[in-house]
């Protein structure tokens, strides 16, 4: 026998779970005092929002499901946010939220939220146990659920009552869900159907998406481009997935993407959708494409297959399996040489402007690049700072992350701490800018407490950059609510919290600052005071 | 154009709110929704009927499977399926018209379940359509109210939607 508490965290031990991001409160005391005898780092996040975001980084960083904790009401709201990034962005994470007393369900009693009920449209599955018995069943069916097939948030929201109930502990060793049960395997029809289009294509073209890391398919993607001689262009979940400087890679789509990769998917006649959903940032003219090219779209929810463009071969299955399946069927096909030549061509057009002694963060970012560890995590926010990021950091083996889906500011400084703890041995770098810093600014404590030494690099320009660029192009150059007067000396700020930091305006500054920065065994944060009027493209 | 979609699943609390929301935010129209148990205790079927193109019904086909509440389900052909919806309607009636709405209640082979000095209550099941002639029929002698349950549909033949054992 052992409380319900106490199987929650034996339920995480054998997951696998070594870290924990959360929050507590009065409705989720009894996990908290079950934490202690475990063998589970919790770490103490500064706001709910930015557990779960930490939790997104680290699934990222280990490709497992993460897990994140807060109390009852305004704690499980305060994640939803969070929840809602994960859920767009399919990163497997278990969310574990406190209740009211079963008793006192539905009376709106003191810190009572219907978090099942609102976070619905944002997770996977969601469970609010009533019976204490079914807590191994859930948390089992929840890991599962959420890492297989398309990943996504699982919620278990447990009242604490439940909590402190006494159980039988077994824990299942498998899980069977009737309604459950994504596809691996593509279709072997399809596969020859692939492979018929790939042999007869003189213009193919991969458009690699998030889907890519989600199944581990990165080596066998690259493979697979190199076997056929097809060139790679990614979404921005996909970036990444294949090297910066590969000679198959040409860059990022999309509205801000790189001209060579829109230009690419426009000429192509066959375009390979792998783990990419087609969003609207990503291909913007859906239906002049499916007019114009032929299209094989493989993706493990057949629900984003003909969602937003239809797709001539559709194949269901975990992309790291399909491409197998084709790889192992195809032999090798004629090279491109002509179609890679022109892209090659249009590619070398492509030059950052700049003339500028002050602080440009594009090259700012390529330098950087150059500088880190091939391995390292790279981090970045929302608005400008992103697309800069994406753009030009150069990725060797290590990861890009962001999040494409929701586009949620402020999501960078939580999701490297998740990074930088799932793997502490990595460089982790949190790219933002001064808008989306001041929404995560207080989980500065939170890296100082646990000792997790992530290098922040603020883009300064004092402004709410990417909007500011939309009002300039769109609203007559109306500009309003964009200026972020009143912002405190980040300086000042780190070193209240004793991080080591810079500020910088001047480009002989960089290349000093950015060896101060790796040199730093700590956490740094590192200020670039950039021109505002630096465009986004 | 209308599709019936008969769906298993869980019969657990909460299921019938994951499906709705579903509907209401992708901007799904339900027409009707009729739920039941079946005669596994744990599992209910739900019949829905969805206005929209084919576009939309395998949207809501793929994204309905995507609930893991969702045990199976499928789009029943009308020329395959026979369909019924349930309704009880209160006219008025007085004595004189009482002979005239007997005739009707027989001829669409319904029955009449309640009556009073003033009122009939009628009680048919059938395809929506014959209930919405059925209520135009009755119009003229006043309708008082109309409580229908929504479509329920099964397949013609052996066929069946079972989840596997």
């Amino acid at each position: 026998m052992m409380n319900v508490a106490q199987a929650m965290t034996k339920c995480l031990e054998l997951e696998g779970v070594k870290d924990i991001f959360g929050y507590p409160g009065a409705a989720i005391c009894p996990f908290y005092d079950a934490l202690i005898s475990s063998t589970i780092r919790h770490i103490l996040v500064r706001h709910e929002q930015n557990a779960a975001h930490a939790a997104s980084g680290y699934a990222r960083a280990t490709g497992k499901p993460a897990v994140c904790v807060a109390t009852s009401g305004p704690g499980a709201t305060n994640l939803i946010t969070g929840i809602a990034t994960a859920y767009s962005d399919s990163i497997p994470m278990v969310v574990i939220t406190g209740q009211v007393s079963t008793e006192l369900l539905g009376r709106d009693v003191f810190q009572e939220a219907d978090i099942t009920g609102s976070a619905e449209p944002f997770v996977k599955h969601s469970y609010l146990v009533k019976n204490p018995r079914e807590i191994p069943r859930i948390f089992k069916e929840a890991f599962y659920i959420a890492g297989s097939g398309r990943p996504g948030p699982v919620l278990i929201d447990i009242p604490v009552d439940v909590q402190k109930a006494e159980i039988d502990f077994e824990y299942p060793k498998t899980v069977d869900i009737r309604g459950y049960k994504p596809s691996i395997k593509g279709h072997p029809l399809q596969i020859k159907r692939v492979a018929e289009a790939i042999k007869l294509a003189k213009k193919p073209i991969i458009c690699a998406g998030g889907g890519v890391f989600a199944t581990d398919a990165k080596s066998v993607l690259v493979e697979f481009a190199e076997k056929y001689d097809i060139p790679v262009v990614t979404t921005m979940m996909g970036i990444g997935c294949i090297p910066s400087k590969h000679p198959l890679h040409f860059g990022m789509l999309g509205t801000h993407g790189k001209k060579v990769a829109n230009l690419a998917i426009n000429e192509s006649d066959l375009l390979i959708l792998i783990g990419a959903r087609v969003g609207d940032r990503a291909v913007t003219t859906p239906g002049v494409l499916e007019k114009r090219t032929k299209i094989i779209h493989i993706d493990v929810d057949p629900a984003e297959i003909g969602k937003n463009m239809d797709a001539q071969i559709p194949l269901v299955g975990d992309a790291k399996v399909i491409l197998g399946q084709i790889i192992k069927s195809l032999d090798e096909t004629d090279k491109h040489t002509e179609w890679i030549f022109r892209l090659n061509e249009l590619k070398s057009q492509e030059k950052i402007v700049d003339g500028t002694d002050g602080i440009n963060p594009k090259r700012f970012l390529q330098l950087l690049s150059s500088k880190a560890d091939e391995n390292c995590i790279v981090v970045g926010d929302v608005g400008q700072n992103q697309i800069w990021t994406a753009n030009h950091f150069e990725i060797k083996k290590g990861r890009f992350v962001t999040t494409g889906g929701m586009g949620t500011m402020g999501y960078s400084v939580g999701a490297a701490i998740g990074a930088k703890t799932a793997k502490p041995k990595k460089q982790v770098f949190a790219i933002c800018g001064d808008g989306s810093f001041q929404m995560q600014m207080m989980e500065l404590g939170t890296i100082c407490q646990h000792d997790i030494p992530v290098k922040i690099i603020i883009m300064k320009n004092n402004r709410l950059g990417m909007v500011r660029e939309l009002q300039k192009n769109l609203y007559h150059n109306n500009l309003t609510a964009v200026f972020l007067d009143g912002s405190p000396n980040f300086v000042t700020i780190a070193s209240a919290y004793g991080i080591k930091s810079k500020s910088i305006n001047r480009l002989d500054q960089e290349e000093e600052a950015i060896n101060e920065m790796l040199q730093c065994d700590g956490p740094y944060l590192l200020e670039c005071v950039i021109n505002p009027d630096e465009p986004t493209l | 154009m209308k599709h019936t979609i008969s769906i298993l699943v869980e019969n657990h609390p909460g299921v019938l709110s994951r499906i709705s929301g579903l509907f209401a935010r992708r901007s799904f129209n339900i027409e009707s929704l009729a739920v039941g148990v079946t005669d596994d205790s744990t599992i209910s079927r739900i019949t829905i009927v969805v206005d929209g193109n084919d576009y939309t019904v395998e949207q809501v086909e793929k994204q309905l499977n995507k609930l893991i509440d969702v045990i199976k389900l499928k789009t029943l052909t009308p020329s395959e399926t026979i369909s019924r919806e349930l309704m009880l309607v209160k006219v008025s009636a007085n004595s004189s018209d009482r002979g005239d709405i007997i005739n009707i209640v027989k001829v669409m082979d319904a029955k009449i379940c309640d009556i009073t000095r003033t009122t009939m209550t009628i009680e048919a099941s059938q395809t929506t359509e014959n209930l919405d002639n059925m209520l135009e029929i009755l119009k003229p002698y006043g309708i008082r109210e109309v409580v229908r349950t929504g479509t329920i549909a099964a397949q013609k033949g052996s066929d069946t939607i079972t989840a596997k054992k």
